[in-house]
């Protein structure tokens, strides 16, 4: 009889400190210098956090997207009270709102009604919609019952800012990622080419890139994006336009590809897996790729706030997404000179969200970039 | 060196043939030309047109020929000066209406590079020396918020404080007063008050970034021996930093400054719509919206033009002053 060879039968659960450390696997060792990155950790939650308002905005927003409220229009944010005025407490509630016309400006002007008190319900009935355009529902998270509720304020139709800032991060926040994933995409197979077989091809891609990189970004996409036809529904447009937003943005992507390959390929065990056998698809994608893989996805995480704001900018000026569809670009349009800002500031935090986003994908980034460097 | 010279500027004509066929494969993008989008606009407006000068546009322009024709027709016009017709402006040639706007493109965005580097260095080497000090922390946060900060965003709020808080309204280049008036020093100093606001909401993004990388690098340089033992021998602490840190700090940021243009310049673009600004950015706006080719393109292709030649010249400098880059071209 053989000896069996001794396995050591300690599961993962077992295993000391230590000795988890030495087994940890190269994500795994990442991931843990990641979770000391306080900053990057909490930008990584609250990321995920934006995410799942987005795709389940319908029932967080306590209106319909498209409701008008005819009464309501330009109302500043309400404000939610714990105690009525005698200082009692109520519990969250808001008060009533009564509209007088200002004879200076010829508005509305919105006070607070405090003789009426509407204590806030959760889970509560309210607007119909669509939940992904298929489910009928009415449930929403919040409401204020017969009172009104509108945490941002409304736009000059008298539509709520809150339940449109949280259905136009669906379309703002995932317009970085599906044009992240395609400049992904053409980055890896342009840069993976050129980096890998070098010689004509690479000085040809090299061009491109540099063709790519050194012209100004702004004035092209404005000009692709306007010969997008006005004719088109929602979707496509939506669907243009981060295909214009990663047509630019694969080149900086491919120059890093690029520069970790041309590095890797001198490796010995290129040369091994060469001499096994192995074809150029093979060792670029299961030699050469795992070595940079967590390069890359930093620098898809830093790409991300670039497509953001490229929609934003887009969609601001009118040529980008386009109303009906809602984005946060789209939303700022309506504070676009100064008169309206002026009188109506709540237009604005739509573009407060924009930074938010980008301001959380940039730390995100940086955690990211420190946890994937073996030398920090 | 004038080698790498020839062959730097036959690279840029190169970017710039493949950018003027990018250019116009977009502007050809919409369906339809011009001529038939001008004479369905003035119809709509019961205005016929002379349907002798259409025909005749129309051959002047090639509208009639093959794509590829029309590409060449269009591209050695443009490349002696004839940028078109611009139908939005009843036909005034495109080279007239720009000749106008783009000393001010080009006069915004030179002094926005200037500025940016003006303020970001200092600022770096104070962020590195002082590090972890409030300053360091307060300069983070504003450059992060900066980086940020979609441009026009940026325009509207400080539009909005100026408005409310200082009761000044602004906007253009030049006070309602000085807007025709001819050159003076009043006019220039005009000028000068307006174009703080558009220079600090474009450059600060790129202030923003420089600040980082000049910050990170100058960390760098100032934990490695030579400083140290240079210190150990007594070398005056602003002489220690500044005869070699800084620059080496530097060079990298030095050799990123073409980088610096393409931002710069998609700023402005943006920013002047929002500002109604008298440059090239709301001229393109409208061109776009009212498929204007040649004036779009024109305008897109000289952008990009402007913003090889920033390249070229920074690169070419670059190599002036860093010996490295001098004999690693050499070997």
């Amino acid at each position: 009889m053989i000896d069996e060879p001794v396995h050591t039968t300690k599961t993962y659960a077992d295993l000391t400190a230590e000795e988890r450390y030495f087994m940890a696997s190269q994500w795994q060792l990442m991931w843990r210098k990641f979770k000391k990155h306080r900053l990057a950790y909490a930008a990584l939650f609250l990321l995920g956090l934006l995410y799942f308002l987005a795709f389940t905005y319908e029932f967080w927003a306590p209106y319909g997207i498209d409701e008008q409220r005819l009464d309501y229009i330009s109302v500043p944010p309400t404000s939610i009270h714990l105690f009525d005025q005698d200082g009692k407490f109520r519990g969250p509630f808001v008060y009533g709102l009564s509209g007088k016309i200002n004879f200076d400006t010829f508005m509305r002007d919105y006070v607070e009604d405090q003789s009426q008190v509407f204590p806030l319900r959760f889970f509560a009935q309210g607007d119909e919609y669509y939940f992904w355009g298929a489910w009928k529902a009415n449930l929403h998270f919040f409401s204020a019952g017969e009172g009104k509720i509108f945490l941002f304020g409304t736009d000059k139709l008298g539509r709520d800012l809150f339940s449109r800032t949280l259905a136009g991060s669906r379309i703002s926040l995932t317009v970085g990622l599906i044009g992240v994933f395609l400049s992904f995409i053409l980055g890896c197979l342009l840069g993976g080419i050129s980096g890998y077989f070098g010689g004509t091809v690479d000085v040809l891609i090299q061009r491109l890139i540099e063709f790519a990189i050194s012209i100004p970004t702004i004035p092209i996409w404005m000009a692709l994006s306007a010969a997008v036809p006005n004719n088109w529904s929602s979707l496509q447009t939506y669907f243009a336009i981060t295909l214009i937003l990663s047509i630019i943005g694969w080149a900086g992507l491919a120059r890093v590809v690029r520069g970790k390959l041309l590095e890797l390929r001198e490796n010995d065990y290129v040369m091994a897996a060469k001499v096994g056998g192995a074809t150029d698809f093979q060792i670029i994608l299961d030699h050469l790729l795992p070595g940079f893989m967590s390069y890359l996805i930093v620098n898809l995480t830093l790409a991300i706030p670039n497509m953001i704001l490229g929609e934003t900018a887009l969609s601001f000026l009118g040529l980008g997404i386009r109303a009906p569809a809602v984005s946060w670009g789209v939303l700022i349009q309506d504070a676009q000179n100064v008169h309206s800002v002026a009188t109506q500031p709540w237009m604005l935090i739509p573009g407060l969200m924009v930074i938010l986003a980008v301001l959380l994908y940039n730390f995100l980034g940086d955690g990211m970039r420190d946890a994937a460097d073996p030398y920090r | 060196m004038i080698s790498y010279l020839i062959k730097r500027l036959l690279y840029m004509l190169v970017t710039i043939w493949m950018l003027s066929i990018l250019v116009f494969i977009v502007i050809q993008l919409p369906p339809g030309d011009f001529l038939t989008s001008y004479i369905a606009a003035q119809s709509s407006q019961g205005t016929s047109v002379d349907q002798s000068q259409a025909t005749m546009l129309r051959q002047a322009y090639g509208l009639d020929k093959s794509f590829p024709e029309q590409y060449f027709l269009w591209f050695s016009k443009f490349v002696q000066g004839d940028l078109g017709p611009s139908f939005q402006w009843q036909f005034r040639p495109v080279s007239d209406l720009l000749a106008e706007r783009l000393p001010y493109t080009i006069l915004l965005s030179l002094l926005t590079l200037i500025f940016t580097y003006l303020v970001a260095v200092p600022i770096g080497i104070y962020a590195a020396t002082h590090q972890y000090s409030f300053a360091d922390y307060a300069l983070s946060v504003i450059g992060f918020a900066g980086l940020a900060t979609p441009n026009f965003m940026l325009a509207l709020i400080l539009m909005y404080i100026l408005f409310r808080y200082f009761g000044m309204s602004v906007g253009g280049l030049f006070s309602p007063e000085f807007v025709s008036a001819p050159w003076s020093l009043g006019k220039i100093e005009d000028l000068a008050r307006h174009l703080l606001l558009p220079i600090l909401v474009i450059g600060l993004g790129g202030t923003a970034g420089i600040i980082r990388v000049m910050r990170g690098t100058l960390l760098d340089e100032l934990g490695k021996q030579y400083v140290i033992t240079a210190r150990a021998k007594g070398v005056p602490e602003g002489k220690l930093l500044f005869r070699y840190p800084v620059r080496v700090a530097l060079n990298p940021i030095a050799s990123t400054i073409g980088w610096q243009l393409p931002r710069i310049i998609s700023g402005e673009t943006i920013t002047a719509i929002v500002l109604a600004l008298p440059t090239t950015g709301p001229l393109l706006y409208g061109a776009l919206i009212s498929q204007d080719m040649f004036m779009s393109g024109s305008i897109v292709m000289i952008l990009g033009i402007l913003t090889l030649v920033g390249t070229l010249i920074s690169d070419i400098l670059l190599v002036v002053v860093d010996p490295r880059i001098r004999f690693e071209r050499k070997s």
